[in-house]
């Protein structure tokens, strides 16, 4: 294991944004921690990151604490933020030599690594231009070539595609498959479940500070039972209605319910009685194999889009 | 150290070429002196021609412009994940506030050469031996790197760029309570009180007693001794606000 958590714990006055979070990562696998906003998945990665403390708990990353020993933990990682942290005026060339400089590849050494990250990620026909004039996915690409100059064996990125363009975030992705095929452990958080589903090995569901389940895709999608039934709705009110029948949340942006179902003829009957006595029946009916999405309200009970706002 | 030239290179090159930076701290002094010196120069009485009276007061109000855009740009590399970046590197990032500042330097050496080259075309004829020149611009290196250090440490505990800029107004505001503009003694008693006690007004009759010949008296010492002891706070302030703002 790169790395091992136990216990983590941090408060903000009265608030406990993480509640003993255990996590273990093995190395050159993904772990993605997926969860809404405010669940706590930042305040993870800043303390694993060794930018903040934690109140409780302990962590070891390439078996260096990382509040005793922060330096030697600086030396195995690199952290991309939420936000791109380059310099929109400079160039990106001269953004990636800074780095370089600072790390003591020494002038020569800076260049050349330089050099091999903006041809790497498609960047060396901008490479003299100032960042300022680079669009939102050139940035992002920038800030993790950034991150990854020192050529790190961990790297954190936090929600490394919010924000970003379905093309962009494409690119991203095969960025991130090609350095997990270089041997580099990722850890990210994000929102969306596509990016979890298709990027990581392991997957931890973080809601409100805990660790809510563990595994990867498929065995998440396995403790959710088989396949999903999803009711779609011709109204509001019905749709309302048939959430309280079947005892399920109602996402306030979405026409349809989903729930588990064994498949059976005799089961599709019952719920359909059940709303139709309920007089909330649905327009449609299809079933699908569980989800992501499916795997978060089953476990929290609550939508990944309703969970943040309920903070 | 290597990090520190880095971060040095860094924040000078950003300063070049940021347009509001040089504008800030280099054509609104420069503005002022006109303005000083052709509107209201000729209403006030100093007993020498206003623009050369006026020459050491425009350089430490420079100072003051040039340090509210360090602490703008330390507030931008708070806040926008630079500092974070550097954080989880093995490096000092502290780094970042020593380039800052050491830009700061930069920027005011170039704004007091433009000022002081202006201020000769419009009539300043100094009278001051090389000496006096380099105890002069030594005093005013000093005074620098005091608002510079104390507007990195605004900067760094500043919460956007926004307010830090907000929060350096006092470093703007200190040079029109003193002898930059007129004699103190032409101020009702209380600003008067406060113009002939704060740094600046030592530090500016030095400044004109070197350059142009006037009596420094105590001045002489009184000034170096401020400068000298605001940069140690400035300095223990900012690594304290540092210190504060990165706990870990």
């Amino acid at each position: 294991m790169i790395l091992e958590a136990t216990g983590l714990r941090k408060r903000y006055g009265d608030t406990a944004v993480l509640d003993g979070v255990d996590l273990a990562v093995a190395e050159g696998s993904v772990l993605a921690l997926l969860g809404p906003n405010g669940a706590g998945k930042t305040t993870t990665v800043r303390i694993l990151g060794t930018l903040t403390r934690p109140d409780g708990g302990s962590a070891r990353i390439a078996g260096f604490d990382i509040v005793t020993q922060p330096r030697q933990v600086r030396e195995v990682i690199a952290l991309t933020g939420q936000y791109a942290a380059v310099d929109a005026q400079q160039t990106g060339r001269e953004n990636l030599t800074m780095i370089g400089r600072l790390l003591r590849l020494g002038r020569a050494g800076a260049t050349k690594r330089s050099a091999q990250l903006l041809e790497r990620f498609e960047l060396t026909g901008a490479a003299d231009r100032r960042v300022v004039t680079y669009s939102g996915g050139m940035r992002r690409r920038l800030d993790l070539a950034m991150s990854l100059v020192a050529a790190p064996r961990l790297l954190f990125l936090d929600e490394p595609t919010a924000g970003l363009d379905p093309a962009s975030r494409a690119t991203m992705w095969d960025a991130v498959g090609e350095l997990v095929c270089a041997g580099t452990t990722v850890v990210l958080t994000t929102q969306y479940l596509e990016e979890a589903d298709r990027l990581a090995d392991r997957i931890v569901l973080i809601d409100d500070g805990r660790v809510a389940a563990e595994g990867s895709a498929d065995e998440l999608k396995a403790r959710v039972g088989g396949d999903r039934l999803e009711l779609w709705f011709a109204d509001r009110a019905s749709l309302e209605k048939a959430a309280v029948v079947l005892d399920v949340p109602a996402d306030p942006q979405e026409t349809r319910i989903g729930i588990p179902t064994d498949g059976s003829a005799t089961e599709l009957h019952r719920v359909l009685d059940a709303l139709r006595a309920a007089n909330a029946e649905p327009d449609r009916v299809t079933s699908h194999r569980p989800t992501l999405d499916d795997v978060f309200v089953g476990l929290t009970r609550r939508t990944l889009t309703t969970a943040g706002s309920t903070r | 150290m290597s990090a520190t030239l880095t971060m040095v290179g860094r924040s000078v090159r950003l300063t070049r070429r940021n347009v509001d930076t040089m504008i800030m701290s280099v054509v609104l002094p420069l503005l002022m002196m006109a303005l000083y010196v052709y509107v209201f120069g000729g209403a006030i009485d100093t007993g020498t021609a206003y623009v050369t009276y006026v020459v050491p007061g425009t350089i430490l109000l420079c100072a003051g412009y040039g340090a509210a855009s360090t602490a703008m740009a330390v507030a931008d590399d708070m806040n926008s994940g630079m500092i974070d970046r550097l954080r989880s590197m093995p490096v000092r990032a502290s780094a970042v506030l020593t380039g800052h500042v050491a830009a700061s330097v930069a920027r005011n050496a170039v704004a007091t050469t433009v000022v002081v080259g202006a201020a000769v075309a419009m009539g300043f004829r100094p009278t001051a031996s090389p000496l006096d020149w380099l105890l002069a611009a030594a005093l005013v290196l000093l005074y620098v790197l005091a608002l510079s250090w104390l507007a990195a440490g605004l900067g760094t505990l500043a919460r956007s760029v926004e307010s830090a800029s907000a929060l350096s107004f006092v470093m703007l505001f200190l040079p029109y309570l003193s002898s930059a503009f007129v004699p103190t003694e032409t101020m009702p008693a209380v600003l008067r009180a406060i113009g002939d006690h704060q740094p600046v007004t030592p530090i500016i009759e030095t400044v004109r007693g070197l350059l142009t010949g006037t009596p420094i008296g105590s001045a002489g010492w009184v000034g170096p001794v401020w400068a000298v002891g605001l940069l140690v706070v400035s300095f223990a302030f900012s690594v304290w606000c540092y210190r504060r703002r990165t706990r870990h």
